[in-house]
C-alpha cells in the first residue's frame, strides 16, 4: 500500500498534466478534423460517378489527395509539414504546434471513414426522396447523413482512437501527453512504473471511448 | 394523365449500347389502374422510372397532364414530382426513423406547416391501417406493413398519380392480396391514377383496367384486361396467362384426341358465362362434349371463362356445334397438335 501511495505522491501531478495535454490535443484536433473530414467525405461521395453531383475531376483529385496524405506515416508528416504548421499557427512546438499535423493526419482518415459510412446508405431511399420532389440539399441532410449516423459515430470512434495513438509522437515537438510520458520516463529513464501506469490509463481511455461509441451507434441504429 | 411518346432509353455498357426501352408509346387514362407486365429485363423498371424522370429517356416525350416534363427546369420538375407518388419493391424507408417520421419527414421538407403535417400523417396512417404502429421502426414491421408505410408516405403528398415499381414482388401471396386491395381502395376512394409494373399475372388480374405487355423494351400487346385475358394475341401474353390458369394440354394428347372429333377452346365473356351452352349443344346436336380443363378468371371489370373441351362426333356435326357456340357469343379456337406454347 505504501508504495502505491508514494507512487501517486511522486507522479500524480506529472500524470495528470499529461492526461490534460492528451485530452487537449485529441479534443482540439478532433474538432478540426471533423470539420474538414466530414465535408471532404461527403464531397468524394457526391462527386463519385453516378451520384448527384458527379464530377470526375474533383472526385479523382480529392481521392488522390487523401491517398497521398494517408500514405505518409505520422512521424514523417509531423516534420514534413513544419513550414505549413508555422504558416498556420505561427509555431511548430508545443500543443499548438502539433494540432496542425494531427488534423492533416486525421481529417483524410475521417473522410475515408465517412465515405464508407455514406456509401452504406441504401440508394433506394435517396431515390424515393428524389421521386418525391425533395431538394438535393435536404436529401443530403435528412437521408444520407441521417441514415449514416450509426456508421459515422463508429467511424469517429475509430478515428479518435487513432488520434490518441498519434499524439504519442507529439512529444517529438514538445507537446507532451500520455504517450510522451511513457516514452520519456518509462523508456529513456527506466521508470517502468510510470510506463505501466500510463499504458493502463491509455487502455482505460481507449476502452471507454470504444464503449461509448458502440453504445451510441446501437442507439441510433434501430435494427 | 400520363402519355409516353416514343420513349427510348439507352445505357452505355462495356459491351456497347444497350436499349432498355425501345420506342414505347403508352397512354394512361385519368382514374384508371394501368398495368405493365413483362419478364425481368424487359425494361419495365426503366420505363416506369422514365415517368418521373428518375431515368431521363434518351429520346421521346413524357407528358403529365399534357405538359412535357422532359423540358421542365429542375424546380418545376420537383413540383411535378410532388404530384406523382412512387412505391418500390424494397419499400425504401428510412431505417433510423419511426413510422411517424417516415411519413412526416418528406412533408416537413416540402414545407407543410406542423399542424398540416400532423393531420396528414394521422389521416393516411389510418387509411393504410397503421395508426397503432406510428412509433415503431421499420425493422419491427413485416414486409406488408413496411409497404403500407411507403404507401402512406406517398399518399401524404396527395398525389394525382401513383407509380408502383414491383410493389408486391417481395411479399408473400396473402400480403400481396392485402396490398392490392389497398391499392384498389386508393384508386376508388381517392381517385388516384395508378401505373404499376409487375411480373405477376395475378396483380394484373385483380386490379388492372388496362394492360401493356412488355418484351425486349417494346410493347407487344396493349388493351383492356378483359381483351387480354380473353383473346391473348402475343406469345408472351399467352405465357403469362398460363402462369395463372391451365389453358393448354400437351400437343401429343391433343393429337391423340383429335382422331375422334376435335379439341377446342371455348372462351366465355360477360353474359355467355352464365349460359349452360355445353349441355344445350349436346342436346341439339349429336356430339358428346368431354371437358378436359376449365377455369374461370375474375378480373376487376368482368369474368372470363375458359373451357378446353373434346367434342366427340362426326366432323360436319362438330362444325355445326361450333357455329352454335359462336352465335351465342363464345369465342372458339380449335387446338391443333402443334402448339408452340
Amino acid at each position: 500500500m505504501n508504495s502505491i501511495q508514494s507512487f501517486f505522491a511522486d507522479w500524480s501531478d506529472v500524470i495528470w498534466k499529461s492526461i490534460i495535454e492528451t485530452f487537449q490535443m485529441v479534443g482540439i484536433s478532433l474538432f478540426f478534423s471533423i470539420l474538414i473530414g466530414i465535408p471532404l467525405g461527403l464531397l468524394i461521395v457526391l462527386t463519385r460517378p453516378g451520384q448527384s453531383f458527379e464530377n470526375k475531376f474533383l472526385y479523382q483529385f480529392f481521392n488522390l489527395f487523401i491517398n497521398i496524405i494517408r500514405s505518409v506515416p505520422f512521424i514523417i508528416l509531423l516534420f514534413f509539414i513544419l513550414p505549413f504548421t508555422k504558416l498556420i499557427v505561427g509555431t511548430t512546438i508545443g500543443v499548438k504546434g502539433v494540432i496542425v499535423p494531427l488534423v492533416v493526419y486525421t481529417a483524410p482518415y475521417i473522410a475515408r471513414l465517412m465515405e464508407t459510412a455514406l456509401l452504406e446508405v441504401d440508394p433506394g431511399v435517396v431515390e424515393a426522396y428524389t421521386a418525391m420532389g425533395i431538394k438535393r440539399r435536404h436529401i443530403i441532410w435528412n437521408v444520407l447523413l441521417r441514415e449514416a449516423r450509426p456508421s459515422i459515430i463508429l467511424g469517429l470512434t475509430i478515428a479518435t482512437i487513432g488520434l490518441i495513438g498519434a499524439t504519442a509522437m507529439a512529444g517529438m515537438v514538445g507537446a507532451g501527453g500520455l504517450g510522451d510520458l511513457a516514452y520519456r520516463y518509462g523508456h529513456l529513464r527506466y521508470e517502468v512504473d510510470v510506463m505501466y501506469a500510463t499504458v493502463f490509463i491509455l487502455i482505460i481511455l481507449v476502452q471507454s471511448i470504444q464503449s461509448i461509441g458502440n453504445r451510441f451507434a446501437v442507439k441510433l441504429k434501430k435494427d | 394523365m400520363i402519355q409516353l411518346e416514343n420513349i427510348t432509353k439507352e445505357f452505355k455498357t462495356k459491351k456497347g449500347i444497350v436499349k432498355a426501352v425501345d420506342g414505347i408509346n403508352l397512354h394512361v387514362k385519368k382514374g384508371e389502374i394501368h398495368g405493365v407486365i413483362g419478364y425481368s429485363g424487359a425494361g419495365k423498371s426503366t420505363l416506369i422510372r422514365c415517368v418521373n424522370l428518375l431515368e431521363r429517356p434518351t429520346t421521346g416525350r413524357v407528358l403529365i397532364d399534357h405538359v412535357d416534363i422532359t423540358s421542365l427546369t429542375l424546380n418545376d420538375l420537383r413540383k411535378t414530382r410532388q404530384k406523382i407518388g412512387m412505391i418500390f419493391q424494397h419499400f425504401n424507408l428510412l431505417k433510423t426513423a419511426t413510422v411517424y417520421n417516415n411519413i412526416s419527414v418528406p412533408l416537413k421538407l416540402l414545407g407543410y406547416s406542423d399542424s398540416e403535417v400532423k393531420q396528414r400523417v394521422a389521416k393516411y396512417a389510418e387509411i393504410v391501417g397503421l395508426t397503432e404502429k406510428l412509433d415503431s421502426y421499420p425493422s419491427q414491421l413485416s414486409g406488408g406493413q413496411k409497404q403500407r408505410v411507403a404507401i402512406a408516405r406517398a399518399l401524404a403528398q396527395e398525389p394525382e398519380i401513383l407509380l408502383s415499381d414491383e410493389a408486391t414482388s417481395a411479399l408473400d401471396p396473402e400480403t400481396t392480396d392485402a396490398i392490392l386491395d389497398l391499392l384498389l381502395k386508393i384508386n376508388r376512394e381517392l381517385g388516384i391514377t395508378i401505373l404499376l409494373i409487375t411480373h405477376e399475372m395475378n396483380v394484373i388480374q385483380k386490379i388492372c383496367d388496362d394492360v401493356s405487355v412488355l418484351e425486349s423494351g417494346t410493347v407487344v400487346e396493349n388493351g383492356s384486361a378483359i381483351e387480354l385475358f380473353s383473346k391473348p394475341q402475343h406469345l408472351t401474353t399467352r405465357k403469362f396467362l398460363n402462369t395463372i390458369s391451365q389453358r393448354n394440354l400437351s400437343p401429343s394428347l391433343i393429337k391423340q384426341l383429335n382422331v375422334s372429333g376435335s379439341v377446342i377452346r371455348l372462351t366465355f365473356l360477360g353474359e355467355s358465362t352464365g349460359k349452360p351452352l355445353l349441355a344445350e349443344v349436346s342436346k341439339v346436336y349429336d356430339v358428346q362434349p368431354n371437358i378436359l380443363t376449365a377455369n374461370i378468371i375474375e378480373l376487376k371489370n368482368g369474368i372470363v371463362g375458359n373451357i378446353v373441351v373434346h367434342l366427340h362426333g362426326e366432323a360436319h356435326i362438330v362444325e355445326k356445334a361450333l357455329k352454335y357456340f359462336k352465335e351465342n357469343g363464345v369465342d372458339v379456337e380449335e387446338l391443333g397438335g402443334e402448339l408452340h406454347e
